[in-house]
């Protein structure tokens, strides 16, 4: 095992990690020595083909198809350099203000939240896109939202530059997503903060991280790893753990801190979805264009968000009930088709949760509450509803039997549409929003962590990423990961001073 | 790809997987050795990424759905009638066992990949997403 020496490690590079490397990136130039640990690859611009299967292979953690311990849902989750900035679509929203206060995490204000995402949001180039580049999937949401009653938002988002692939979710081949892997973790590099990828981090013992590197496989994409394969000991007077929700309660409980941390790997929260397609007399512009630029937000009310989407040829097939040729019928139509993505409001339950198996894999058991089961098929009826509006002549719901709505049932949306028809194990469900595991409030009975995302008992170890929040957030999470993250960095921040002397003593 | 014995992970079922296949997208029906080749290249690579279990697991389902054609028709899940093939795995997709419906679940979502990732898989479906993205769709016509 080859030692190695650094103040400060983070593990992982996303939306979490790669906040707190930018925050830090001044301390290198003072004498401390910050490394970012990240599992996957770093990819070059050529890397981003767009092409489905390859493109999620080499991003996506088991290629996007990680399943529950009930094989009943499928969730994705990036590693990358950069992590699952690379792969979201780049909607950045602030944290709703009666989530955080419903969160009651002492220490925690939503001002303070609110006022750090804004400053990221002006970092990262969020801003709304104008009217010419909304496509008609984007177009016909709102048109049909108006029509059906529903108040349509637009999302904010990091681009610059965006030419409209729609293929953010495999990985911008334009470079245009402001991801972390654009933005934070490039700039803290150029400060002297050391990154290397392909670069497992199997536990945590006695302040130092066990990282396993990996060589490059041949087909591989991306560059080699910066270090030399092999299995390391990196010692740290601080270490971050930012591997998100499931990477980082899989890399404590590895550590062996279950005990220790009776909460860690609870609470997992996931806003199970359900991709809605719907066929259109005519062809619309889909397959170009921003894919996801607006939403309706029915959390408070009904537990559901509705978003725009559109999702590649291989994904939307799976997400079709059925198959024969009625699935097959509906797939020609692609160009024709519009797609919402219905987003339910979990909340933390017992026994959804992260464990690790025998070989130290992370293991996600969740079950499917009545309270997410009525947000999907309340969900469900609104997009019905907003499809029939815009225009759809017919409506493929995976919780209807059968799936297919004809325009001339749109008024028996709500009969048609029920809890009944939702079996899980054949209606396809996925989830991209992992929350939990970590999560922080008062001692080690409720929580893993402080407010500040320091873990109960060991103030060396910190954790900054989606596994700190107790409940599901209700809205796209990527803003307030920074904000959390950014309230983290700034803890090591004070306390580098006292860092300084330990390096100096 | 090779799909000589021992190549393709559920070789030994090789024409019952064609006509699930077939059933689950019935235009596979049409697919030529190319084609083919394509499509157990890309289940091939979803499988390296399981752990072996799955495989055998997917590999006795086929074999299984084999012999519920031949327990139900006295034939061949290949000499089935389509009708009756769909019926089969519909039966199978919504059984009273979880087991089976993950099951057919699982080999469903392969043959999907196998087909409609293929590049011809999507220009079938008209389906021309372009990285150039507007630009595509204005010069060339060629985005959507």
């Amino acid at each position: 095992m080859i030692d190695r020496e650094y103040d400060i490690v983070i593990i992982g590079s996303g939306a979490g990690g790669g906040t707190v490397a930018w925050e830090l990136r001044d301390l290198p130039a003072h004498g401390l020595k910050v490394l970012v640990v990240e599992q996957g690859p770093r990819l070059q611009d050529e890397d981003f083909t767009g092409r489905e299967v390859e493109m999620a292979s080499a991003l996506y953690e088991d290629g996007g198809g990680f399943l529950t311990a009930q094989g009943t849902m499928t969730l994705a989750f990036g590693r990358a350099y950069g992590g699952s900035t690379v792969v979201y679509t780049g909607t950045s929203l602030i944290a709703p203000e009666r989530v955080i206060r419903e969160w009651g995490v002492p220490g925690l204000e939503f001002t303070d939240l609110a006022g750090r995402s804004r400053a990221y949001a002006v970092h990262n180039n969020v801003h709304l896109l104008d009217a010419p580049e909304i496509n008609d999937n984007n177009r016909l949401f709102v048109e049909g939202a108006r029509a059906a009653g529903y108040h349509a938002e637009q999302f904010p988002l990091n681009l610059k530059g965006c030419l409209g692939s729609s293929l953010c979710n495999l990985g911008c081949p334009n470079a245009a997503k402001q991801g972390t892997h654009r933005v934070q973790l490039p700039a803290a590099e150029q400060a002297g903060v050391e990154v290397i990828t392909r670069a497992t981090a199997l536990r945590i013992e006695n302040r130092s991280v066990i990282v396993q590197v990996a060589a490059q496989q041949a087909g591989e994409k991306g560059l080699p790893s910066e270090w030399v394969p092999g299995e390391y000991r990196v010692r740290a007077a601080t270490i971050v753990v930012s591997g998100g929700a499931v990477g980082s309660s899989a890399l404590l409980l590895r550590s062996g801190l279950q005990k220790q941390l009776p909460m860690l790997g609870e609470r997992f929260t996931c806003h199970p979805a359900h991709i809605l397609v719907a066929e259109h007399p005519q062809p619309i512009t889909n397959a170009v264009g921003h894919p996801k630029s607006y939403f309706v937000d029915r959390a408070a009310e009904e537990s559901y968000v509705l978003e725009t989407c559109m999702y590649f040829p291989f994904t939307t097939a799976k997400n079709l009930t059925g198959f024969g040729e009625v699935h097959s019928r509906f797939m020609r139509a692609f160009a024709r088709l519009q797609m919402i993505l219905v987003l339910a409001c979990d909340r933390a339950v017992s026994g959804n949760r992260i464990t690790i198996d025998r070989k130290g894999k992370p293991v996600v058991s969740y079950s499917f509450t009545p309270q997410v089961i009525a947000g999907l098929v309340a969900g469900t009826r609104a997009s019905a509803r907003i499809f029939f509006g815009a225009g759809a002549l017919r409506v493929h719901a995976p919780t209807a039997d059968p799936p297919l709505i004809e325009r001339s049932d749109a008024d028996r949306i709500d009969r048609r549409i029920d809890a009944r028809h939702f079996r899980a194990g054949t209606t396809t469900v996925s989830a991209a929003h992992l929350m939990g595991g970590c999560s922080m409030g008062s001692n080690v009975r409720d929580s893993v962590t402080d407010s500040l995302g320091r873990v109960h008992g060991l103030p060396w170890l910190r954790v900054a990423d989606s596994s700190l929040f107790p409940d599901a957030l209700q809205i796209n999470p990527y803003l307030t990961i920074m904000a959390l993250a950014g309230r983290v960095a700034e803890q090591i921040r004070s306390e580098a001073g006292s860092l300084r002397e330990a390096v100096t003593a | 790809m090779d799909t000589e014995a021992g190549q393709f992970p559920l070789r030994c079922n090789e024409k019952v997987f064609r006509s699930i296949a077939a059933t689950v997208v019935p235009e596979a029906g049409t697919l030529g050795v190319d084609d083919w080749a394509e499509f157990y290249s890309l289940v091939e690579h979803a499988l390296s990424m399981r752990p072996p279990a799955i495989v055998k697991q997917l590999s006795a389902f086929v074999t299984l759905i084999n012999l519920l054609a031949l327990a139900r028709h006295a034939r061949s899940f290949v000499y089935l009638t389509s009708g009756q093939r769909y019926t089969l795995l519909h039966s199978l997709e919504t059984s009273r066992l979880g087991t089976l419906r993950k099951g057919m679940w699982g080999l469903r979502t392969l043959m999907l990949m196998g087909f409609y990732a293929r590049p011809a898989g999507r220009a079938a479906i008209g389906y021309r997403a372009d990285a150039r993205g507007w630009a595509a769709l204005r010069t060339q016509g060629t985005a959507q």
